[in-house]
């Protein structure tokens, strides 16, 4: 599956104007650069390496052992963003890798085969578990049994039972939390050699609990006109910490407080999200986005919706490492159960009707123009199925919707002109939309 | 009877996508039901314990126009759901009363969804299995998922299924597993008495019969089967794997076979011999049955190898068990679970000096010449070097 933000701005080969960044921002790129730097130098710190996914990513547990953590997904959207993926996933296929198949897999097999140069330049090194995290996509099963082939790493599963029926029962939850107790704990303790103390546990998740708090105000900031948040574009940057190595960490708390107070500043000031290209001008549209973005023209991609003064009040992949925004959060109370619903709960593992359900709530609450759908080759978790989405949505909000395509990491499934063809005519019909519901609205001695 | 008029029938049955055989079994009760499956395993002896037909649903074949399913596709994804959409949108399984959708992919896992929105008279059910296989862990999460369906489908028929009825059922099952296992055997020891052209036909047959008239139809095959003359021809033996959900065309079959090759094993419909040992029908059932799926069951890439000495050996044991002289990897184009899997399986193969060959296909490809050739230098690539 797609996941995963915690980005750096991006490097293009032109000559573009330096991308502006909020302070956050700033703070996030730090963030990561120090995660990539710890891994870089694990093997003298004496740390051990964990590698798991963003969806279901126990971060919190994961810091319990003291590992050092590294996220694929990440590891290959940096890669994307930093026009290094293209040249992995080549060498990937003419390895043997199919073609069809899944390109952040790809791209972490192909840089592999390059000697494991992280997308920072240093080396990252082999991880000394696999922590399987099986939740809301197919792929990870296979991607983590493609690494346990070539390096031999112990490899512990987490299997994550999909919310089929539209609930969390009982039994999923139990199923996950013995997994987590007669499983996976006693994995990690075997390779780190440290002890799982669940106090150390329920500290982490008190961390978790407030950052989430922090974000989910930050993320339902978007209701606000003008939205002073991008929720897709600049929301990968504000999902960052908290979907990777970071939840559960004093850094991660202090980062959603700085986000936070930087978001109530431009609310006050009445501005729109900041954008690689400059501050937002006049909101001229609002929309919700289904679906991944594309990491390789990640900049062009956004400045397509800035030139047309569209803003992204809400989208799903913002809630993909995980759904707060309805109430969930991290318990330190129940910790192994609450970790077992954080998992159930992300937002690839959710049932078609539930997904469907999520997406017209946003419509209405924060009160969008439309629903753009990304469907991404790569990611059959999001994508299958989504032309039916845009039906229902339209069906039940009344409210248009369009549909693109492109590929996460794979510069071969980015048209830009496409793209921007298939967005300029969408907005076109979302201004006739409304000329036709003003002029129904106006009244009749008008006509 | 002749095997060609065994043979005749169940190509009649597969080439029925309006699934009248279901309709004449459930026309001769009132009360009785039908519940549709899909790849790659569910455990058929709880909708038969209900006194329901199940019926596999394995796409359109290559015989349907898929209009309205594509509609609903990229065209990054593979064809199956897409024929199954179709079949359902234009009312050819209208006469099922349920959908099942095991766990396998992504791609089968949000159809259920949409089968929900698409289809809200029907009972749907995504099926989940365990990846852990603990019997106190998985075991313990697998017998209730099971028991969800038993308390539904109870529901569904207004009795509740006892544990009599399910013993039953699984006894009945046990019997159409063992006459498969022979019928595989068959193949195997005198692929060219039962050319897998017609054995694929009388598998599929099991899709839409009911388990007891299937049994006695494999037993019948097997039987004409052996009174036939039929030419031993100097062809390589392989075993097919990749083809466990999306089906090839009967075509392809019969072109791989025409290029010189005996599939001697394969893992089209899975479901029907997944369960590799007989299952106790004399014990608390469900628990059978978990035990059964947890412990004797085939490997496939939809289910996690715990170690990684466990890849690829079930594949390798196909191989020699069967005398295999080479693999050919048949996916279905875009099939996730196939493709990601192959290179490891390819790499296990390797180590043991197995030959192979891979192509991709879908269930309605038409063009046969390329399969042929690629097939028949596979196959004499493998006779020259046992010649060597």
């Amino acid at each position: 599956m797609t996941t995963t933000p915690a980005m750096q701005p991006q490097v293009s080969p032109k000559a573009k104007p330096a991308a502006q960044k909020e302070d956050a921002m700033l703070l996030q790129k730090e963030l990561i650069n120090n995660n990539y730097h710890e891994l870089a130098n694990s093997r003298q710190l004496g740390k051990k390496v964990s590698a798991t996914f963003v969806p279901g990513n126990l971060n919190e547990l994961l810091m319990c052992f003291d590992f050092a953590r590294s996220l694929p997904e990440t590891n290959a959207l940096q890669s994307g963003m930093r026009k290094k993926s293209g040249k992995f996933i080549m060498d990937a296929e003419r390895d043997g890798h199919s073609e069809d198949v899944c390109t952040y897999v790809k791209t972490d097999l192909g840089m592999m085969l390059q000697g494991q140069v992280g997308p920072t330049g240093e080396p990252l090194p082999t991880p000394d578990v696999l922590l399987l995290s099986y939740t809301g996509c197919f792929t990870f099963m296979k991607w983590f049994e493609l690494v346990r082939q070539k390096y031999d790493c112990e490899t512990v599963m987490l299997h994550v039972p999909y919310q089929g029926d539209g609930h969390i029962s009982p039994s999923m939850r139990d199923y996950v939390v013995k997994q987590l107790k007669e499983k996976v704990i006693p994995t990690l303790e075997k390779v780190s050699g440290v002890k799982f103390d669940i106090d150390r546990l329920r500290q982490y998740m008190r961390e978790s609990a407030k950052a989430e708090e922090d974000l989910v105000w930050t993320l339902q900031s978007a209701k606000h006109k003008p939205s002073p948040i991008d929720g897709y574009f600049g929301a990968v940057y504000y999902i960052g910490p908290i979907f990777t190595a970071f939840r559960g960490t004093p850094e991660a708390t202090q980062y959603y407080r700085v986000l936070r107070s930087e978001i109530e500043q431009r609310i006050r000031e009445g501005k729109g999200p900041v954008t690689p290209e400059g501050e937002m001008g006049e909101e001229k549209y609002r929309l919700v986005v289904e679906g991944p973005p594309n990491w390789t023209s990640f900049r062009d991609f956004w400045k397509m919706f800035y030139d047309e003064g569209a803003v992204v009040v809400a989208s799903t992949y913002a809630k993909v490492g995980g759904v707060y925004d309805f109430g969930f959060r991290h318990d330190p109370d129940h910790p192994l159960e609450s970790l077992a619903e954080y998992c159930l709960g992300c937002y690839t593992n959710l049932n078609f009707p539930q997904r469907i359900d999520m997406i017209c709530k946003y419509m209405d609450e924060y009160q969008a123009d439309g629903l753009l759908i990304n469907s991404i080759k790569s990611c059959n978790s999001f994508s299958a199925g989504q032309l039916l989405i845009l039906r229902e949505v339209e069906k039940r909000t009344g409210k248009p919707a369009a549909f693109i395509e492109s590929d996460l990491v794979d510069p071969r499934y980015f048209s830009a002109a496409n793209i921007k063809n298939r967005l300029e005519s969408y907005f076109q019909m979302i201004k006739q939309k409304r000329a036709a519901a003003a002029q129904s609205a106006a009244p009749a001695s008008l006509h | 009877m002749t095997v060609q008029d065994i043979v005749g029938r169940c190509e009649a049955l597969f080439e029925d996508l309006h699934f009248n055989a279901v309709k004449q079994w459930k026309a001769a009760a009132p009360e009785r039901k039908a519940i549709g499956y899909m790849p790659i395993y569910v455990p058929r002896e709880i909708v038969h314990a209900a006194g329901m037909l199940p019926v596999g649903i394995f796409g359109g074949g290559d015989q349907m126009e898929v209009i309205q399913g594509d509609a609903y596709y990229q065209s990054y994804i593979c064809r199956i759901p897409r024929s199954t959409l179709e079949l359902g949108l234009t009312g050819r399984l209208d006469c099922l009363d349920g959908m099942l959708f095991p766990s396998i992919c992504d791609v089968i896992r949000n159809l259920s969804g949409m089968w929900q929105i698409l289809f809200k008279d029907k009972y749907v059910k995504y099926f989940d299995v365990p990846q852990n296989y603990d019997d106190s862990i998985g075991g313990e999460f697998y017998i209730r998922e099971m028991q969800v369906m038993r308390e539904d489908l109870g529901k569904l028929r207004g009795k509740p299924i006892s544990d009599d009825e399910l013993r039953a059922s699984i006894a009945v099952y046990n019997e159409n597993r063992r006459a498969l296992r022979d019928l595989y055997a068959y193949r195997a020891e005198k692929p060219w008495q039962a050319p897998t052209s017609e054995v694929y036909l009388v598998l599929r047959a099991g899709c839409v019969l009911p388990p007891e008239e299937h049994t006695k139809l494999v037993r019948e095959y097997i039987a004409a089967a052996d009174t036939e003359k039929r030419a031993l021809r100097d062809n390589a033996r392989v075993v097919l794997t990749g083809a466990f959900c999306e089906q090839p065309p009967l075509s392809l079959i019969k072109s791989i076979e025409m290029a010189g090759c005996y599939i001697v094993d394969d893992d089209f419909m899975l479901v029907m011999r997944w369960l590799l040992d007989d299952v106790p029908a004399t014990g608390d059932p469900l628990d059978e049955l978990s035990k059964a799926f947890l412990h004797r069951s085939a490997s496939t890439s939809s289910k996690y190898d715990e170690k990684k000495s466990d890849k690829g050996q079930y594949l390798l044991k196909q191989v020699k068990s069967n005398a295999g002289e080479g693999v050919i990897f048949a996916a279905p184009s875009f099939c996730d679970p196939a493709l990601l899997e192959r290179p490891m399986l390819q790499e296990v193969l390797a180590k043991y000096k197995v030959p192979y060959t891979a192509f991709k296909y879908a269930e309605n490809t038409g063009q046969m010449a390329p399969i042929r050739e690629q097939a028949g230098t596979f196959a004499d690539s493998i006779k020259l070097w046992s010649a060597a």
